[in-house]
């Protein structure tokens, strides 16, 4: 014990590098958190690698079979036009999984700084950023989509843009009232007093403490994302036939309920829960790592 | 001497709003012209029951809050609108350790990061900011190894010691101690101030010491200011103030304080104050302590009873001061109790 601590004093020569140490351990001690990388890692690559790891071509049409069941070739069978399903579901993801991971990481993101900056300045910072809150809550979704989406043309990059619009002022307004109540933490003064800036206070002091909300945000807002870029398409706004997404492969098989393709409503499904799930996971994880009280 | 820290005339007001358009409705006066003067390497006491501003005038003392009128000086220098890097320098000179040990430390930051934190603020102990986060561990009596623990791998009395070990990060002149021993065991109490007392001895430090309780101010203090509703209504040396109070609040408070010999004990007088302490958003005309005090007289009711400098450096705020009201208003008042009741 004795000989132990002194060999402790000498390796503590850098505490940053010590802290970031215990959180990744922290992390990778926590086994969900840990799957769920590896499963998100995975689909990523098979989604993004598509054009190489996709037995067939995008929208390839295998035209004398038109829809099938699975086969050695086709493993999940064809859909009506006859392209092959499991490489339709690689190609999808790549849209699904921008614009969720996307609106995710971005609305988080905005919100949090935004939501932050209003408790911690209070006054006309908090009321200009809550008036624009209120602004997005007041004006009609579908608004915010038309002059986002016909404005700028439809595109993965801005999907997620209007997506982000609609979705920053949930966490904006949590972020907002969690960092009221930080602001009367003896320890948020305490780094006043030692000279701290507001942005090292909010980002050193306040941010990891709202981690819990965070991850929670995060994961619904993935599945969120996700689930409404299929309503996108189907207002005529999201991706459109040929090139589709989980979304809209989902709203398309719809129809096929009570016919024997019905499988095909499952994969899509499949995949948006997993992706979801995995996103939950690692974002447990990160709130876990975060907090040192953790009994792992 | 030359005195490091001063207040003159400190006004520090909230105010209270309520309704649907937030309307100002009201005014807590939680300091009404607040002086006082700590001269270098020494320590100014602080009493007063809950909610008589003392937090309050720590945290103008420090900056937490800009106040509305007087003047906060360190050497002479005003310091209580400073901003931008005069604002930053003050940071470094005047420092605060909180009344709440568990609050105090944000429990996310090991040790080690809330210590260098400090002195990366103020670019301090470039490329040796562990080492010296572990040497401000020692010198205020932990292990230096502490530096990769968390915040709730200590007890309330080490993390006292680690609020103490970062304010003296930024190597500061003056610390306002905010009842730092009050959450405390009072087992653990005696070691934190001793080890105060040691600090300010080898550094120089100048103290202003808050506690609501006589006793814990006693052992630290040079002087003691006792304070009611917003006014500071005695100092005077610390063994003075024990030994001839000149203000009725001074005396009753004294009586409350044991005596470890229990002859004296119980032979002595208890003073038991009547009523409640008035409100701070509407406090008595004339002297504050008016509604409470045995020896009020209409003159108390009109007119504010100033600091007044009596023998032996005591200063009171009272129109009939003990020393110049001998017996005749004293013991037999109906607001007192004979000794023996608890
Ligand atoms: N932010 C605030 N807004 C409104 N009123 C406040 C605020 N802070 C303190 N007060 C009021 O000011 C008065 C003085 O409070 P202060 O905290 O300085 O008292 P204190 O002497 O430190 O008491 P305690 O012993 O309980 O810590 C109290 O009446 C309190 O309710
Ligand atoms: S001024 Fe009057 S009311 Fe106030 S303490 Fe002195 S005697 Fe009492
Ligand atoms: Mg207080």
């Amino acid at each position: 014990m004795r000989a132990q601590s002194v060999a402790a004093t000498t390796k503590t020569t850098r505490s940053f590098v010590g802290q970031w140490t215990l959180f990744r351990r922290r992390f990778l001690r926590h086994r969900l958190a840990v799957s769920g990388l590896v499963v998100l890692a995975m689909l990523v690559i098979a989604c993004f690698g598509a054009p190489w790891i996709a037995p067939f071509q995008e929208n390839h049409q295998d035209l004398i079979t038109g829809s099938t069941g699975p086969s050695p070739v086709h493993w999940l069978g064809t859909d009506e036009l006859g392209r092959d399903f499991l490489s339709q579901l690689l190609y999808a993801g790549r849209i699904s999984m921008s614009v969720g991971l996307g609106v995710g990481v971005l609305s988080t993101i905005v919100g949090v700084l935004l939501g932050s900056l209003a408790g911690y300045f209070g006054g006309w910072v908090d009321e200009l950023i809550m008036r624009l809150v209120d602004l997005f809550l007041v004006v009609p979704p579908i608004a915010i989509l038309a002059l986002l989406l016909q404005g700028f043309g439809s595109s993965s990059a801005t999907i997620v843009l209007a997506l982000s619009a609609l979705g920053w002022t949930v966490i904006a307004r949590v972020a907002r009232s969690q960092v009221l109540s930080l602001r009367e933490k003896e320890f948020v003064d305490a780094a006043i007093v030692l000279g701290a800036s507001p942005l090292r206070v909010i980002v050193r002091h306040m941010i990891p403490n709202l981690a819990g909300v965070i991850a929670v945000n995060v994961s619904l807002a993935v599945a969120a994302a996700i689930i409404t870029e299929s309503t996108l398409s189907f207002l005529g706004f999201g991706v459109q036939p040929p090139d589709s997404s989980w979304g809209n492969m989902l709203s398309q098989a719809a129809g096929l309920l009570g016919t024997p393709q019905v499988h095909l409503l499952l994969y899509p499904g499949l995949l948006i829960l997993i992706t979801v799930l995995s996103v939950n996971f690692i974002g447990d994880g990160l709130r876990d790592a975060l907090d040192p009280q953790t009994k792992r | 001497m030359s005195s490091t820290l001063e207040a003159i005339d400190v006004v520090k007001e909230y105010p209270v709003r309520s309704g649907l358009f937030r309307r100002r409705t009201g005014t807590v006066h939680a300091l009404s012209g607040v002086s006082l003067e700590v001269p270098k390497g020494k320590t100014l006491g602080i009493v007063g029951e809950s909610g008589c501003g003392k937090s309050t005038l720590g945290r103008s003392i420090v900056r937490l809050h800009d106040i509305d009128s007087g003047s906060i000086r360190l050497d002479g220098e005003s310091v209580e609108s400073a901003s931008g890097q005069d604002l930053r320098s003050l940071r470094r000179r005047v420092q605060m350790v909180f009344q709440d040990p568990y609050a105090s430390l944000n429990p996310r930051l090991t040790i080690g990061s809330a210590l260098i934190e400090a002195l990366e603020i103020h670019g301090l102990a470039a490329g040796r900011r562990s080492e010296r986060a572990q040497e401000l561990l020692e010198m205020v009596g932990l292990r230096p190894e502490f530096v990769q623990r968390y915040p709730h791998e200590f007890s309330g009395g080490q993390r006292q010691r680690i609020g103490i070990a970062r304010a003296l990060a930024v190597e500061p002149e003056v610390i306002v101690l905010d009842e730092p021993v009050s959450a405390l065991d009072v087992s653990v109490q005696a070691g934190v101030l001793n080890q105060l007392k040691e600090l300010q001895d080898l550094l120089g430090l100048t103290y202003v010491f808050i506690a609501h309780d006589l006793s814990v101010v006693r052992y630290l203090s040079d002087e003691v200011a006792v304070m009611y509703l917003g006014r500071i209504v005695e100092t005077a040396p610390t063994g003075r103030l024990f030994a001839a109070p000149e203000h009725p609040y001074t005396k009753a408070l004294l009586s409350a304080v044991p005596i470890p010999d229990p002859i004296v004990e119980r032979s002595r007088e208890r003073i038991t104050l009547s009523g409640d302490v008035p409100s701070p958003l509407n406090p008595p005309s004339g002297c504050r302590f008016r509604t409470r005090c045995w020896k009020a007289t209409e003159r108390c009711a009109t007119e504010i009873p100033l600091l007044r400098t009596m023998a032996d450096g005591t200063r009171a705020a009272c129109h009939h001061p003990e020393s110049e009201t001998q017996s005749p208003t004293d013991p037999t008042d109906s607001q007192r109790t004979e000794a023996g009741a608890q």
